[in-house]
């Protein structure tokens, strides 16, 4: 079968399906088309025009990134006439960009900086249009910054908001010269529905969206002699920091994260993963109480479905959208604001130090994480539990900052206690890992045997698919856990917000019958988090995600309940899941907030 | 159930709940109370299922789809080039003189509001503008005056 389509991009001969635009054909022959509103994950918008490409015989120039190519065509990519229309949309694009690029956050990281570096662009001969318009700086959330004066009006973020998300915080509104990039009723970002995922600080090819940084807050309270700093890594940043510090995307980076930590002066290095472990203990129970009261007492008040709530978008999305449903997620905190809650409770008698002497610092994939530590109900130790969140771009930073060359640090073991995770831990950080990990240690507490899938790898819930099902039979559990013989766990993993609200409307209008719902806010779960590494793309989080599963598969522990630490912690400390302890430092409640 | 409510209900019953009912949507609220308020976009979303965000972009992106209360009489005056080469920068000083506010301004009594906008199609009759739906054309200072004294009579009659 030939339906291939044959052109030549610079005078190389290219064959390619139909339906194929210039830029993908010419990125087959190697050969790079510059774009800025083009994103692999985002539909085409074709509106910066930096693509654009010479057809011999053709008067107008093309957009490469909306084309489709046609047979016989001629492309060139780089003629006379294609550099000039280029660099004058690269110019009239800055002469609306407030270029204060030694001053800007994302300066070196920036690609409209970085196109106009490649072209050339001295002196405009464009007017500078910034000064002429009144444009507004929102830094009121805790987690994104949205300036309008770097934006370009590119729409990524919308169509990120929009399509990937399916939330809507961000449109475009106005027109013409007075189009802006708007919440509703240019509202601040912290009073809408946005969910500060920060998909769209990932995909902003300027400044105009970043995440706060804290990176200064942290390096103080680093030199403060009468600080105790304790600092969590969550699963997703050690398998990616290294794409932000010259590595290639998919490399386990964990020990030589742990030996930067300690050189660059924080006290205890801690992992989040050992609250993953034990938010599977906390959570799991928590679903095996909950089908118990449904399926047992018939207890109508308890809630089933049960949804996980480790990821704080989800946690935001929910409490805008689905407020009725509020009840279904999970009471347990998120590992995070677990570890928050322990590091100035229990760690700090066993380190002897004051929790007032204690600032508590998280590395994290995320910027949402950065809004659910700022939550008036996250301060169960009495203080601040998490007092910073760094997002795995700012950690890299601070590397970059303190002179370390990464590549060449050594390995180095997480201090202890707290410090030692299982497998099930460290794939809380792609998507289904959660619903894995709870499926390996709930099953063994219902059966007493391990899960019934090979070598423990749950496959149904691993991979990219929007939306995954899962059904586990149980048969022959313990005598305690009789009334679930028979019963068909069914559960279902969905990982970015637009599939999330699919899934609960089937479970709104009553077509889907799951036990357990595993949501992640972001596409690939944390591993493609908005604070990781930037670009990102579904190949990258395929790197990602092999890493993550390489990284459990090394693991001598692979189980959440046979962590040690884990056991010693209840037996020490918080006696039982669901005890006292637990409902006050490590379990919270959700609030509903406003549709728009 | 507040006034907006219903009214945005009644309009969606009448034009349906797709994504292309937002547009006769909102010119029916336009229609009703003159502007779009931020709680009648609301229940535009709630109703349509879409975000709020969505419904102020697409209200904001049309001229004619207010989303600030204006006076009860809006004028608007064509502001491209043909309209401007035959005066119409003179008709609005007239305007504003006579109404004794700046362009884009309403009046304190809440009567009319001055504003510019692109072309009305009556290029041939310049300067033209529109007061509420009915155009007006070939003005002149003069003239201009003469339709704001017809407006304020009507208003005096009215009361």
């Amino acid at each position: 079968m030939s339906d291939k389509i044959n052109l030549r991009i610079d005078n190389i001969a290219v064959s390619v399906e139909e339906g194929t635009t210039i830029l993908e054909a010419a990125r087959k022959v190697n050969i790079r088309i510059p774009t800025l509103c083009h994103h692999e994950d985002l539909c085409v918008a074709g509106n910066c025009r930096v693509c654009m490409v010479e057809q011999t015989g053709a008067d107008r120039l093309l957009p490469s990134c909306a084309m489709p190519v046609s047979e016989g065509m001629e492309i060139q990519t780089n003629s006379l006439k294609v550099r000039s229309a280029r660099r004058q949309i690269i110019e009239l694009l800055v002469s609306e960009h407030r270029a204060d690029c030694t001053r800007c956050y994302k300066n070196g990281k920036c690609e409209l900086q970085e196109l106009s570096s490649e072209y050339i662009i001295g002196e405009s001969g464009f007017i500078d249009l910034v000064p002429l318009k009144v444009m507004t700086i929102d830094n009121f959330s805790p987690s994104i910054i949205k300036d309008d004066s770097k934006c370009i009006r590119c729409q990524r973020c919308v169509r990120t908001c929009d399509q990937l998300q399916n939330i809507g915080a961000l449109t475009v509104a106005y027109k013409g010269k007075n189009m802006k990039i708007s919440s509703f009723y240019e509202k601040p970002m912290y009073e809408v529905v946005c969910t500060n995922c920060g998909q769209c600080v990932n995909r902003c090819p300027t400044g105009a969206l970043t995440e706060k940084t804290y990176v200064e807050q942290v390096w103080t309270a680093i030199n403060n002699d009468k600080k105790h700093v304790v600092v969590q890594t969550a699963p997703a940043v050690r398998i990616a920091l290294g794409e932000a510090l010259g590595m290639p995307a998919g490399e386990i980076v964990t020990g030589k994260m742990v030996s930067a930590l300690r050189r660059l002066g924080f006290d205890s290095v801690l992992d989040t993963d050992f609250t993953a472990d034990l938010t599977i203990i906390e959570e799991g129970n928590e679903l095996l109480q909950r089908l118990k009261k449904v399926l047992v007492d018939g207890d109508t008040s308890v809630k089933i479905p049960m949804t996980t709530s480790c990821s704080p978008g989800w946690v935001k999305f929910i409490e805008h959208t689905f407020p009725e449903y509020l009840e279904n997620v999970s009471t347990a905190k998120s590992p995070q604001q677990m570890f928050g809650a322990l590091a100035k409770t229990f760690y700090a008698k066993k380190v002897n130090v004051e929790p007032e002497d204690m600032v508590s610092v998280s590395i994290m994939p995320c910027t949402a994480k950065k809004y659910e530590a700022d939550r008036p109900e996250m301060r169960s130790s009495g203080y601040k539990d998490v007092d910073f969140v760094l997002t795995t771009r700012e950690l890299a930073l601070m590397i970059k900052q303190a002179g370390i060359d990464f590549a060449s640090l050594p390995e180095d073991e997480y201090d202890s206690f707290m410090g030692e995770s299982s497998g099930a831990a460290v794939i809380f950080g792609a998507t289904g890992g959660v619903m894995e990990a709870a499926l390996r240690t709930a099953y063994e507490v219902v059966t007493g045997r391990e899960v019934p899938f090979d070598n423990l790898n749950i496959t149904p819930v691993r991979g990219m698919d929007s939306i995954k099902e899962a059904s586990v039979k149980i048969e022959n559990p313990l005598p305690e856990w009789s009334f679930l013989d028979g019963v068909e766990l069914k559960t279902c993993v969905a990982h970015g917000l637009s599939n999330a609200k699919q899934v609960m409307e089937a479970v709104k209008s009553g077509k889907a019958d799951y036990h357990f719902i595993e949501i992640m806010a972001c596409p690939g779960g944390c591993l493609g988090g908005g604070g990781q590494p930037i670009p990102t793309s579904p190949a990258i989080r395929e790197k990602r995600s092999k890493a993550i599963y390489k990284e459990d598969s090394l693991k001598p522990i692979r189980k959440s309940h046979e962590n040690p630490e884990i056991a010693q912690i209840y037996d020490e400390f918080l006696k039982e899941p669901l005890g006292k302890k637990s409902h006050q430092l490590l379990h919270t409640h959700y609030t509903e907030r406003n549709r728009y | 159930m507040t006034e907006v409510k219903q009214l945005v209900q009644d309009l969606a019953d009448q034009y349906g709940r797709n994504q292309e009912s937002l547009l006769p949507i909102l010119q029916g609220i336009v229609n009703r109370e003159q502007h779009i308020s931020e709680d009648a976009m609301i229940e535009v979303a709630r109703e349509l299922n879409i975000s709020a965000a969505q419904v102020y972009g697409t209200a904001t992106f049309y001229s004619f789809l207010n989303t600030k209360p204006l006076g009860k009489y809006v004028i608007r005056v064509c502001k491209t080039i043909t309209c401007m080469m035959h005066g119409k920068n003179q008709i609005i000083k007239e305007l504003e003189t006579v109404l004794k506010v700046n362009l884009g301004e309403t009046t304190h009594d809440g009567k009319f509001t001055l504003l510019e906008t692109n072309c009305l199609g009556q290029c041939h009759k310049g300067p033209a503008m529109l007061i509420n739906d009915k155009p007006y054309t070939e003005l002149t200072p003069d003239k201009v005056r003469e339709i704001i004294m017809m407006y304020r009579d009507k208003e005096l009659r009215v009361n």
